[in-house]
């Protein structure tokens, strides 16, 4: 080969290489991408059934129920309009808690039960996930029915 | 009195960073040395300055003046002294203000350092750096300042986050800041060969060893976050594919391409503009993420309070640095050719596709970042990417560039003759399928597809990394410091490979429920609970559990995990019970109470965790010895 059919290979061979790696990462993330969806939009059949997604708003106070000794619970979140009932086994964060923000990500059953397998609260006991608060606020029209101290953003330090 | 001196201290040093920019970049321009001469005197001032603003604000948080917003809104009387200290940098205003240190630092050094260039090319340099210096000076004093007063002064501070409080996360700030703003004298590096529209060999081996150093700060900053949130926030992984983790990590990569595209740079004067092009990207991602971590932006745990002013500022000024140097860099790169050639499996090919493959690695990275921003942005709903979109891309480039690398050491510039050490890299690849042989099939039994495969590409870089000493030294050849550097990074790079490999294949790991006397098993392990009490600390009380570990019934080891209540704050922090042995880590996480006497415990048995940051720090070591290397300080002696 002349150095130019090898420079012109070269190059091919890279733009041949780059789109198969934009190709995989594009079909990555249409696969692997999860949608948050607030308790309205779960009752209005707009999440997905059986297929992983993130779930958010509040604990509802005095529905943490957990068999003694057991790690199975379960807890209702809610958005103040429509409730959803959420089922996780295992440790919750330090922070999770009754009329907290709270993010659970699992799949939704059809009978209408959000099987969790992780459940996020963060670091700080006025924090409210953004998207959680948001869709609290659209719901309320910028009135917080509980707890004035929440704010959109943890205050936690690098 | 003292914060009002700290806040003037910070008016003289914006003030000389104007100066020290306008008569860096304007003096070599109109020709009026006296100008140019003023540039270090300039650098000097703005150093003091800014170090004496640091030092009044540390000194209000040891003092605890709460008068002080700042120091009473993250600190606290009971507040061990040393984590006072590493509240400076615990919220925004403060790390802005380490920040401009950091920089100004940085450019101290490299006023000193810089006598044996010529005057012109080091003004601009220091011109550059300046700029910088003042974007982020102007953007601490308005709208960030550390100094605001508190009236009336506030009877006791609100305490550091619980979270901070640790030995490696006080350090983990100043060190990816360190590494964050080397990159930025890359950066000026670049823009003064543009502006200069000059760019050699001896320019690329002048910006080597800066570029190196930044990229170890950088390496020791991630594995030091990586590991903190390993132990202390309790969850137990050492990457989440957090946004902020991501921020850092981008930079990151694109530094270590640069300093390939550098090697190239200065071995053939070759790559000129693409190198000049990942000085440009490798500093505008460290303001990227700087913006991203500091506006609110992001969901994280570093997020601080949203202030959209801040927001607009950084995205003003990214805009101005990153904008301005691709104007540059269109106007000026056309001048800097490079013109020679090289064979297919040259050296230089290798590096090419080492630059590509990480360039991809970032641009997927980046992609699975910003695309949750875009998507909110755009209205098209609200939606995370996580490591089930990470791993896979992230892998993809990766792994071949691992197998790549472990030839590509071997291979020599210009001309392709990896055919020498055919031998050297065949046999390094059979001792390292061996030892994968060994570990999936005898050691650690049953694996996945991917595991053989990372520890197979992990042990074949880790030997192939060795040769080259191994063979200088067979044949009486001296090591100069960037073999040994080059050999190091490698082999710790293979050795990251293989500790990650068993991290993800071989963890055991599960939620029991115990109470005081009852066991759980996790895999071959056997937790149990031999008592629970309550403990106190300095400002803090605590539940202590001791857990005793046993394999196949035979005991091996006893962990203390805490639960914490830190006073002040009223925050329930999860302290890890971890037992450090030199092969993996028995791990304990405390968490709440489920009734009944019984108590939730994360379990988890990591093999070779620990290796992942030693690697990383080994990374690091490899690129402090390499960037010392003789024949970058001799040219300062002889001023070549």
């Amino acid at each position: 080969m002349t150095p130019r059919q090898r420079r012109i290979t070269l190059v091919v061979g890279i733009l041949a290489g780059v789109s198969l790696a934009g190709v995989l990462a594009l079909n990555a993330f249409r696969e692997n991408v999860m949608f948050f969806f607030d308790p309205s939009q779960v009752a209005a059949g707009d999440a997905p059934i059986e297929k992983r997604f993130r779930l958010g708003g509040m604990v509802r106070p005095g529905t943490v129920d957990r068999e003694a000794g057991s790690l199975d619970m379960s807890f209702v979140v809610t958005d103040f309009k429509h409730d959803v009932r959420v089922v996780y086994t295992g440790v919750v964060p330090d922070l999770f808690r009754e009329n907290q923000g709270v993010v659970a990500h699992g799949r939704l059953g059809s009978n209408g039960v959000f099987v969790a397998d992780e459940i996020l609260a963060k670091h700080d006991e006025n924090y409210m996930p953004p998207e959680v608060a948001k869709a609290i606020k659209e719901k309320h029209g910028g009135v917080m029915p509980v707890n004035p101290d929440i704010r959109a953003a943890p205050q936690t330090g690098t | 009195m003292l914060a009002e001196i700290g806040l003037f201290a910070m008016v003289l040093a914006l003030l000389a960073a104007m100066a020290q920019s306008v008569f860096g970049i304007a003096g070599p321009w109109l020709g009026r040395d006296s100008w140019t001469a003023a540039v270090r005197p300039a650098v000097t001032v703005q150093f003091w300055t800014t170090t004496l603003s640091l030092a009044v604000l540390i000194a209000a948080f040891v003092q605890n003046d709460f008068s002080v917003k700042y120091v009473a809104a993250n600190s606290n009387s009971a507040l061990p002294v040393g984590y006072r200290v590493a509240a400076v940098w615990g919220a925004h205003e403060g790390s802005l203000l380490l920040w401009a240190w950091i920089l100004v630092a940085w450019t101290l050094a490299v006023a000193l350092l810089s006598k044996s260039l010529p005057s012109s090319f080091a003004a601009r340099v220091l011109g550059v750096l300046g700029l910088v210096s003042l974007g982020f000076l102007a953007f601490t004093l308005f709208t960030s300042n550390p100094f605001m007063r508190l009236e009336p002064a506030a009877p006791d501070g609100r305490d550091l986050n619980p979270l901070l409080q640790d030995p490696a996360l006080a350090a983990h700030p100043p060190m990816l800041y360190a590494g964050y703003v080397g990159l930025a004298v890359a950066f000026a590096f670049a823009c003064a060969a543009m502006i200069e529209g000059r760019l050699d060999q001896a320019w690329a081996r002048w910006t080597r060893p800066w570029t190196t150093i930044a990229w170890a700060f950088l390496t020791v900053g991630i594995a030091l976050g990586s590991w903190w949130a390993y132990y202390e926030l309790g969850w137990g992984g050492y990457w989440f594919w957090d946004p902020v983790e991501n921020a850092s990590f981008m930079p990151w990569l694109v530094a270590t391409a640069l300093i390939h595209s550098l090697a190239v740079t200065e071995k053939r004067g070759l790559f000129k503009s693409w190198t000049l092009l990942l000085a440009i990207l490798g500093f505008s991602l460290s303001l990227l993420g700087t913006f991203l971590v500091r506006s609110g932006v992001l969901v994280s745990v570093h997020s601080f309070a949203a202030d959209p002013a801040r927001g607009m500022f950084i995205l003003a000024f990214l805009v101005i640095i990153i904008g301005g140097a691709l104007t540059l860099y269109a106007w000026r790169a056309p001048l800097l050719r490079s013109e020679a050639g090289f064979e297919f499996t040259a050296r230089e090919s290798f590096l090419l596709f080492n630059n590509i493959l990480l360039i991809v690695a970032a641009g997927a990275v980046f992609a699975g970042t910003m695309a949750p921003l875009i998507s909110d942005a755009l209205g098209l709903g609200t939606l995370s990417v996580g490591r089930q979109y990470f791993d896979p891309v992230f892998l993809l480039p990766t792994l071949p560039l691992l197998a790549l690398a472990a030839v590509g050491i071997h291979s020599s510039w210009k001309k392709g003759r990896v055919s020498d050490r055919r031998a050297a890299i065949l046999i390094s690849l059979a001792v390292g399928v061996l030892i994968t042989l060994v570990l999936v099939l005898g050691v650690w039994e049953g694996a996945k597809i991917l595991t053989p495969l990372g520890f197979g590409v992990g042990l074949w870089l880790f030997f192939s990394a060795l040769v080259d000493p191994i063979d200088r030294w067979r044949r009486g050849l001296s090591w100069s410091r960037g073999v040994i550097g080059m050999a190091i990074a490698h082999a710790a790079l293979g050795l990251f490979v293989v500790s990650v490999t068993a991290v993800e294949s071989y963890t055991r790991e599960r939620d029991l429920a115990l109470a005081v006397g009852e066991s759980g098993t996790v895999g071959e392990f056997e937790y149990r609970l031999l008592s629970l009490e309550t403990a106190e600390g300095p400002n803090y009380d605590a539940l202590r559990g001791e857990i005793q570990v046993f394999e196949h019934g035979e005991p091996i080891g006893i962990l203390y995990p805490e639960k914490r209540n830190y006073w002040v704050q009223r925050q329930m922090m999860t302290e890890a019970g971890i037992d450090m042995q030199w092969s993996r880590d028995i791990f304990a996480a405390l968490g709440e109470d489920l009734g009944a006497g019984r108590w939730s415990v994360r379990a988890q048995v990591r093999p070779l965790i620990n290796y992942v940051w030693f690697a990383a720090l080994l990374m690091a070591i490899g690129g402090v010895v390499a960037a010392t290397d003789r024949r970058y300080r001799r040219r300062e002696e002889t001023g070549e």
